[in-house]
């Protein structure tokens, strides 16, 4: 039994911790709506849609979100989720020695290449390849950094098929695509989807890559077109206006949850309900 | 359906010989178990004949035709697993038809046929339904369907009622039995059970250890067993094993620091068992009277426990440091002095050299 001592201590740390991770979130729902926001959280005067308006009607901005970014995003995850999943069904179910090694060796490695000290080195890659300004160079480096991990993630899901599923679909007379098509695949489904959210969430909000190999705002995603709500002459940033945008930036990541939350149930680390 | 013809066999994994020069030779519409203790080699055996498992050296043959190098899908097997790899995502009705449907079957064909084979199993009525929502024995019914669904010329089974509890486990083993009497099929059984060895089979085949000890029909195998792994195996509750030497006209049963002379008088023994020699003899519990007063070919132990199982009864004594298993086909254990005397059939003993071969 706890004294009422400690209960006043818990209930006011637990208040504390609240009030400081809350407070964002409330700048957050206020400052958009309101025309005079500032970096303290106020609750608008006179809460109007003018900042989206403005948010809007800017055309690279939306450029950036809604046809850089999906670009920048969709790729990097079809392209990851592909070779992720192939690579984890080769590493789990091949017999070439030393090859569950090779994931750790790669994920030790994807530290080093998605890291900001690469950068130099990647930014010469992309440039000899005459990749540079281009989405497919943003997205392969965005693969190249995400892969590691997605065949550790992926492997886990090809390892949870039974063999046997494999070998009652050989035996009954399936080719081995018909077999990867009809049981593989559809088993380790869910594995594909975790992963290819995980990506696709990653590159939405990649900013140091794309900032660094594109040149032409128009090809710009949202992460970097921010800037464009900095006052050009005093470098100030346009509060009000960031905040609009930000909200904007973030709904088709929380639509995506919600998808996906509706239709198979979240499970952390245990990936997806089947 | 079809002939097996199995040619010295070998398989490694490693350093472990896991199949060691099996050879056996199956004829159109038999029934073929392959009974063994747990890693005997009978799954990989099995796997090798499916086309799952290469095998290191030796050859097989299906109708004649040779096999040995040829993937799973060219050689007109069906095969039930140990776990019955039904597919999650697929309804029952497209897990059975699924042999057909990579054979390129028309829809309606393919629901034709499937309802026809789960009629005939009585799970018509569950295709709509995913694995999942499905019992074991209805799982079980499930992976038959699909082997028999394409009219494979080979069934293999990889003990397909160890997942079962007991009761279903019988009842398994019977639909199994009258599907294969109505349907002939040519399969090769792998199980560890030798009830159910004995009852399904045709041809039972003992492994040890990756090679072949005994194949023959069960009564053969339980009549005639040709060492004492083989003997002790058949049979429930299991032949009991005393080690002997003879000696003049007695033998000693050497199952404690002092041996009990019991009088060979009668005992038809085999000429191999020269004077003086050591031997094993083997009995099987039904053949053992017991005694409350010493005979001449009798052993004297203690009373350990006895058993009731309703329409019979284990009677277990300990003689020196061995346990003896006595079965009596009677409804209730009778009422027994604390020492007893043991007497054995002389019709039915076995008698093994050191090597543990049979002696004739
Ligand atoms: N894929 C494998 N890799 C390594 N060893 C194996 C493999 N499959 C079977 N073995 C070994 O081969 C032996 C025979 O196995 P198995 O055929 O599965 O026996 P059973 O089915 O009679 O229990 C065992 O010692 C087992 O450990
Ligand atoms: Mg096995």
């Amino acid at each position: 039994m706890k004294s009422p001592m400690q209960r006043i201590l818990l209930t006011g740390f637990t208040v504390i911790l609240a009030v400081f991770f809350v407070t964002p979130l409330l700048w957050f729902v206020f400052a958009p709506f309101n025309p005079q926001a500032s970096l303290s959280v106020t609750i608008p005067q006179s809460p109007s849609l003018a900042n989206f308006e403005e948010v809007l009607s800017n055309e690279m901005a939306m450029r950036g979100l809604l046809q850089n970014s999906v670009i920048i995003g969709i790729g990097t995850m079809v392209g990851t989720s592909l070779i992720a999943a192939l690579a984890a069904y080769g590493i789990s179910r091949g017999t070439l020695p030393g090859r569950k090694i090779l994931t750790y060796v790669l994920i030790l490695f994807s530290s080093v290449v998605s890291g900001t000290a690469s950068m130099v080195p990647i930014f010469k890659l992309i440039y000899d390849l005459g990749l540079i300004d281009t989405h497919i160079g943003v997205i392969l480096v965005m693969i190249g950094g995400s892969i590691p991990s997605a065949i550790f993630i992926m492997q886990d899901f090809v390892e949870s098929v039974p063999r046997s599923y494999e070998e009652a679909a050989m035996v009954a007379g399936a080719s081995p695509l018909q077999i990867f098509r009809d049981v593989t695949f559809p088993v380790m489904r869910p594995g594909v989807l975790v992963v290819g959210i995980w990506v696709l969430v990653g590159a939405w909000g990649s900013f140091l890559t794309p900032f660094i190999l594109l040149r032409n705002i128009k090809l710009m995603p949202a992460s970097v077109t921010f800037f464009l709500f900095y006052d050009l002459e005093s470098g100030m940033p346009q509060i009000r206006l960031i905040s609009a945008y930000a909200v904007l930036y973030t709904i088709p990541v929380l639509l995506l949850y919600l998808l996906i939350n509706w239709r198979y149930g979240f499970r952390f680390f245990g990936g997806i309900k089947q | 359906m079809a002939s097996i013809e199995i040619r010295n066999l070998r398989k490694t994994f490693g350093k472990v010989v896991a199949v060691n020069e099996v050879s056996l030779s199956m004829t159109d519409g038999e029934f073929v178990a392959l009974l063994g203790p747990s890693g005997c080699g009978k799954t990989t055996t099995l796997r090798m004949i499916s086309g799952l498992e290469m095998p290191d050296s030796g050859s097989i043959h299906i109708n004649g035709k040779d096999v040995t190098s040829l993937p799973p899908r060219s050689r007109d097997v069906a095969m039930v697993f140990q776990d019955y790899a039904l597919y999650p995502h697929m309804t029952i009705l497209d897990n059975i038809g699924y042999p057909l449907k990579v054979r390129g079957a028309p829809h309606n064909e393919l629901k034709e046929q499937v309802t026809s084979v789960a009629n005939n199993l009585q799970i018509g009525g569950l295709l709509a339904r995913r694995p999942g929502q499905l019992s074991g024995g209805q799982q079980q019914r499930v992976a038959v369907a699909r082997a028999v669904v394409h009219h494979a010329q080979v069934f293999l089974f990889d003990e397909p009622l160890s997942n079962l509890d007991a009761k279903l486990r019988l009842e398994a083993r019977a639909f199994l039995k009258h599907l294969q009497r109505e349907v002939g099929i040519t399969a090769v059984y792998v199980t560890h059970d030798q009830a159910e060895a004995m009852a399904l089979a045709d041809k039972i085949v003992v492994m040890k250890d990756g090679s072949i000890m005994q194949a023959g029909t069960p009564l053969e195998i339980y009549r005639h067993p040709v060492n004492t792994f083989v003997a002790s195996f058949i049979g429930n509750p299991p032949m009991n094993l005393l080690p002997c030497e003879i000696n003049g006209g007695s033998i000693y049963v050497q199952t404690g620091d002092s041996p009990q002379a019991m009088s060979a008088a009668g005992l038809r023994l085999p000429a191999a068992l020269a004077k003086g020699s050591q031997f094993t003899l083997g009995v099987r519990p039904e053949h053992i009277r017991v005694l409350t007063e010493p005979a001449a070919d009798s052993i004297k132990g203690t009373l350990y426990v006895t058993q009731t199982l309703g329409g019979e009864a284990l009677v277990i004594v300990r003689v020196g440091e061995q346990l003896i298993t006595i079965r009596l086909f009677e409804d209730e254990a009778p009422p027994l002095p604390n020492e007893v005397y043991l007497s054995f059939d002389a019709d039915h003993l076995f008698f093994f050299g050191p090597d543990g071969q049979v002696l004739r």
